[in-house]
């Protein structure tokens, strides 16, 4: 089976990220039209709550993404701990177990960069808050293969270094205050 | 508006078939069922490891013997752990042991066992539940360096140590150091252990059928597959287990989709674990 999602949003965070991604969760339509998909770097012990919790919390499937899983419409993912997410050409995700990228695993840049090749200009990729550069280079492919990006205003970020990182990296991105990223996630869907 | 990409960081998927095609040609290496963002990504690291490009790469794979071993080698991903997955460990004894120590004989087989190290911990497993004696194990693996790596059974000391947590949340009661000698910077897996597993080639994507088994460990390599190659390759586990055998997948690995899952009974649904009843 393949994925039916035409277009894909990725949020890469790592420290201090959490609460927001909560926050803009919260804010979803329950249509979204594209597949979202969240990386955050964490530790394999805390596996599988964040999801639970979520699903509960906000009454729709989040769903820690499974090997070969097909990617759909309207549907929230997050990549699991220990391993890094990759997206395969014919849209489905797939796991791999290889060597730590950027200290991380799974790593932001290896799900950025993979999703940008295959989705290119329909693909959008947000960089939160966190403490390491990881996530900078793969913002920088999804822009390289015409996709949009988004940083967290550093001001705003309880960790600005991977912010500030993205920045350094990319020409063209949005810098985007909390809030605003809030309200892109809850109106600004047609240019997503 | 879309940005002209000149981005020499990666190969395109069409680079990458012609790639695999070409290996496949000349060689008894078939990648064509290996995920292929993930393997693209290995040999865009190996281009640059190497200081290659694509047509060198294509020359080299035509023109030097020997090549595509080497190639293939850097290609898989060896990454492993001694008792990797706690928990698997500990429910693998709660809910199989009871059943494996009615048989006489044990066979059990860890097939993509990378350096050793999920064999190894299988076999201190099985010496602390008294089954080591009547068991026998094989650990597969088409890497060639991986599988001698394996034989030798000596780990870095420091490696080994990072170990011991995993270890102690497995549920053993032993000292894991009492399983290996140190000796400088290394250390060394016990005679016993190491006289109870045969390494050996076997490629998941090509060869068939070689024993018996009551006990199946594939965790963390049918990832790197396709549908289609997972398909072949769980049929080849099917006939490889005797009736009421084990089959173990990775965490992330299961048989969810899968028509054989209907000639299996899942014994633990978390951790993958299954057992032939068909
Ligand atoms: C990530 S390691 C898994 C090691 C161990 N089972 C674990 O879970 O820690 C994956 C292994 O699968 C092996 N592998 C890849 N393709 C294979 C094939 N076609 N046949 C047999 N082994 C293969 C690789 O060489 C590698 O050693």
């Amino acid at each position: 089976m393949t994925g039916n999602a035409d277009k894909i949003v990725l949020i890469g965070g790592s420290a201090g990220s959490l609460l927001l991604i909560a926050e803009i969760l919260e804010q979803l339509p329950v249509r979204l039209g594209y597949a979202l998909c969240i990386i955050i770097h964490r530790s394999p012990t805390f596996s599988s709550e964040i999801e639970q919790n979520l699903s509960k919390k906000l009454n729709r499937p989040v769903v820690a993404v499974l090997d070969k899983m097909p990617i759909e419409n309207d549907i929230i993912y997050f990549a699991p701990p220990g391993y890094h997410l990759l997206i395969e050409p014919d849209k489905t995700f797939a796991l791999d177990s290889s060597e730590h990228v950027n200290y991380s695993k799974p790593s932001i840049d290896v799900l950025f960069e993979t999703c940008a090749q295959v989705y290119q200009t329909n693909c959008s990729a947000f960089l939160l808050s966190g403490a390491n550069t990881d996530g900078a280079h793969g913002l920088k492919t999804v822009e390289d293969f015409g996709g949009k990006t988004f940083i967290q205003k550093p001001e705003d970020a309880l960790i600005d270094t991977m912010p500030l990182s993205g920045i350094q990296e990319t020409h063209t991105s949005t810098i985007l205050k909390n809030q605003e990223i809030i309200r892109y996630f809850s109106y600004n869907l047609r240019s997503t | 508006m879309v940005r002209v990409t000149h981005n020499n960081d990666f190969i395109s998927f069409t680079d990458l078939d012609e790639i695999v095609y070409l290996l496949k040609n000349i060689s008894e290496f078939d990648l064509s069922g290996y995920s292929k963002s993930s393997l693209k990504r290995r040999i865009e690291r190996f281009l640059i490891v190497e200081k290659m490009d694509l047509v060198d790469l294509k020359n080299a794979i035509l023109n030097i013997d020997g090549f595509e071993n080497y190639f293939v080698q850097e290609l898989v991903v060896n990454v492993t752990e001694m008792f990797r997955d706690p928990e698997f460990f500990k429910q693998l004894k709660a809910k199989t042991f009871p059943y494996l120590e009615t048989y006489p004989q044990l066979r059990l087989w860890s097939a993509g066992c990378a350096t050793g190290e999920e064999a190894y911990s299988l076999a201190i497993l099985l010496k602390e539940n008294n089954l080591l004696e009547r068991s026998f194990l094989y650990g597969t693996d088409v890497s060639l360096k991986a599988l001698d790596f394996a034989r030798k059974g000596v780990y870095p000391l420091t490696k080994m140590k990072s170990y011991t947590d995993n270890f102690n949340k497995s549920g053993l009661t032993s000292e894991f150091s009492s399983h290996y000698t140190a000796m400088y910077d290394a250390a060394i897996i016990n005679n016993e252990y190491r006289n109870k597993i045969l390494f050996s080639t076997h490629n998941l994507v090509s060869d068939n059928v070689f024993n018996e088994f009551q006990l199946i460990l594939c965790r963390n390599v049918m990832i790197y597959f396709d549908k289609e190659l997972q398909e072949r390759v769980l049929n080849l586990f099917y006939q490889s287990l005797a009736l009421f055998g084990f089959l173990c997948l990775g965490t992330k690995e299961s048989l969810y989709g899968h028509p054989i899952k209907s000639k299996f009974k899942i014994v633990d649904s978390t951790l993958n674990i299954y057992q032939k009843i068909k």
